[in-house]
């Protein structure tokens, strides 16, 4: 696993526990907004907290925009999205009506619930990630461990080929998509304890 | 299935782990790092931590403890203590915190909560609403450690704070803060009557059916249980020994 991985800082959230998990599997990674260090990663990792049009706008604004569609697209290296920048790789969102970076094929929508007191926005705890049978990215996660979500948004997808894991809150949505080199998750594997740790491991192993 | 959060709530002075009664008579219960080891071990959904003299001391918590803090722990936490200002939210982010908790800030300075969370997103600011019963039996939010009353309802301020951007609400009872005396159900109704952001119920827990009773819409309707005793403290006579739940009597008990 001596690969050059590199964290894209796009000035979106708390950056700091992705690189201690991923230290913690064995993967050194490097935080970076510069488009020279980012051009020779050969993993990329794009999390994020916050509003999806602030995100791709801060993006544009680094000069990373058309780098990463070139890497992730055309050089096919392997990417991972974390929440907000798992919702940056769809088409559009709702969430300041931006374009998205459309690696995957979808649109990003506001959760709508039946009885806002009953289901808080944003949703905020542990909840299930099913993965359906022979899901090779959670192979030796525990299936009734759950996972750290926060997200008032989630993704839609067009193609159900693409949708990795599903779980419920009110309402079913895709907590987890992957198409060939670009794997993304809703929730936070970072601050899921060990499942999430194997998680970064499986990933990191396959792609 | 979503299962709402149990969160230890962990009180800090002087660098060590403590807790009040009524926010007052600071017990020290131990070194901070080590319960996060523990926590970890034991799988806690979320830590919060709190630096409970920070406000009145004019100074923020400790950014080297909160590195600390963030380099140990395998699940989300949030900080309190001292925020005032952006850049000290950004600081305390940085060093490695989900979420930021601000209570007299909010409190003294309108649009504050507006600010941080045009800034930093809506998901990373916690306000925490210290609520007393004064003599007029009236509940209303207390800032700087429970000593300045705003005079304001707590519904009335939780909307305030939810219009402003606040991402989640604490709603802590002082009379009940070390008491284990049970949560305050009806202030916590009241507040979540009103709230469409998530609420951490917090003040008198004393057991986890206590949590999981608090979250249930018909108790309270938090989407969270915070508790500080149940969590530092076992037995009768009030040992100190941090604790936590297994996942499994977790799933249980919140009927999973």
């Amino acid at each position: 696993m001596h690969r050059r991985a590199v964290i894209v800082d796009y000035g979106m959230g708390n950056l700091r526990s992705v690189f201690n998990k991923l230290k913690v599997v064995g993967q050194h990674a490097e935080v970076s907004s510069s488009p020279e260090v980012i051009r020779r990663a050969d993993f990329l990792i794009l999390p994020g907290v916050g509003h999806f049009a602030k995100g791709i706008s801060n993006i544009k604004e680094l000069g990373l925009w058309d780098l990463l569609n070139e890497m992730v697209l055309v050089k096919a290296t392997p990417i991972m999205g974390i929440c907000l920048g798992m919702q940056l790789m769809a088409n559009s969102s709702e969430e300041g009506d931006s374009e998205g970076f459309g690696w995957i094929e979808g649109r990003i929508h506001q959760n709508i619930h039946s009885d806002y007191l009953r289901f808080k926005v944003p949703h905020i705890g542990w909840n299930d990630v099913d993965r359906g049978i022979d899901n090779l990215f959670f192979e030796g996660v525990d299936g009734t461990k759950k996972f750290y979500f926060v997200h008032g948004y989630h993704m839609q997808c067009s193609n159900k080929n693409d949708v990795l894991a599903t779980s419920e809150y009110d309402f079913e949505f895709v907590s987890a998509v992957q198409r060939k080199n670009i794997v993304g998750f809703q929730f936070h594997p970072e601050k899921s304890h060990l499942q999430g740790q194997k998680l970064f491991q499986n990933v990191l192993q396959i792609l | 299935m979503f299962r709402p959060r149990v969160i230890p709530v962990l009180q800090l002075m002087n660098k060590g782990l403590v807790k009040t009664v009524h926010f007052k008579n600071p017990k020290y219960v131990g070194d901070p790092i080590n319960a996060v080891k523990i926590f970890n071990d034991l799988e806690a959904d979320e830590l919060v931590f709190v630096d409970i003299t920070a406000s009145r001391e004019g100074r923020l918590i400790d950014l080297d403890f909160v590195e600390r803090v963030g380099d140990q722990a395998n699940m989300p936490f949030a900080v309190g203590g001292g925020i005032k200002d952006l850049r000290q939210i950004q600081s305390v982010l940085r060093a490695g915190a989900e979420k930021v908790i601000v209570n007299s800030a909010a409190m003294m300075t309108p649009g504050f909560v507006k600010a941080a969370s045009d800034e930093f997103g809506s998901s990373t600011i916690v306000v925490s609403l210290d609520v007393k019963k004064g003599w007029s039996r009236k509940n209303t939010v207390w800032g700087m450690s429970g000593t300045r009353n705003s005079k304001k309802s707590p519904p009335d301020s939780a909307l305030e704070m939810q219009e402003e951007g606040a991402g989640e609400i604490i709603i802590n009872s002082i009379n009940r803060d070390g008491t284990m005396l049970g949560y305050d159900h009806d202030l916590v109704r009241s507040v979540c009557k009103v709230s469409t952001v998530p609420v951490i119920a917090l003040g008198g827990c004393r057991s986890i059916e206590d949590a999981s009773k608090v979250c249930s819409f018909k108790w309270g309707g938090a989407n969270a249980a915070g508790a500080g005793s149940l969590f530092v403290y076992h037995g009768p006579r009030k040992a100190v020994l941090v604790n936590y739940p297994d996942q499994s009597q977790l799933s249980s008990i919140f009927n999973d």
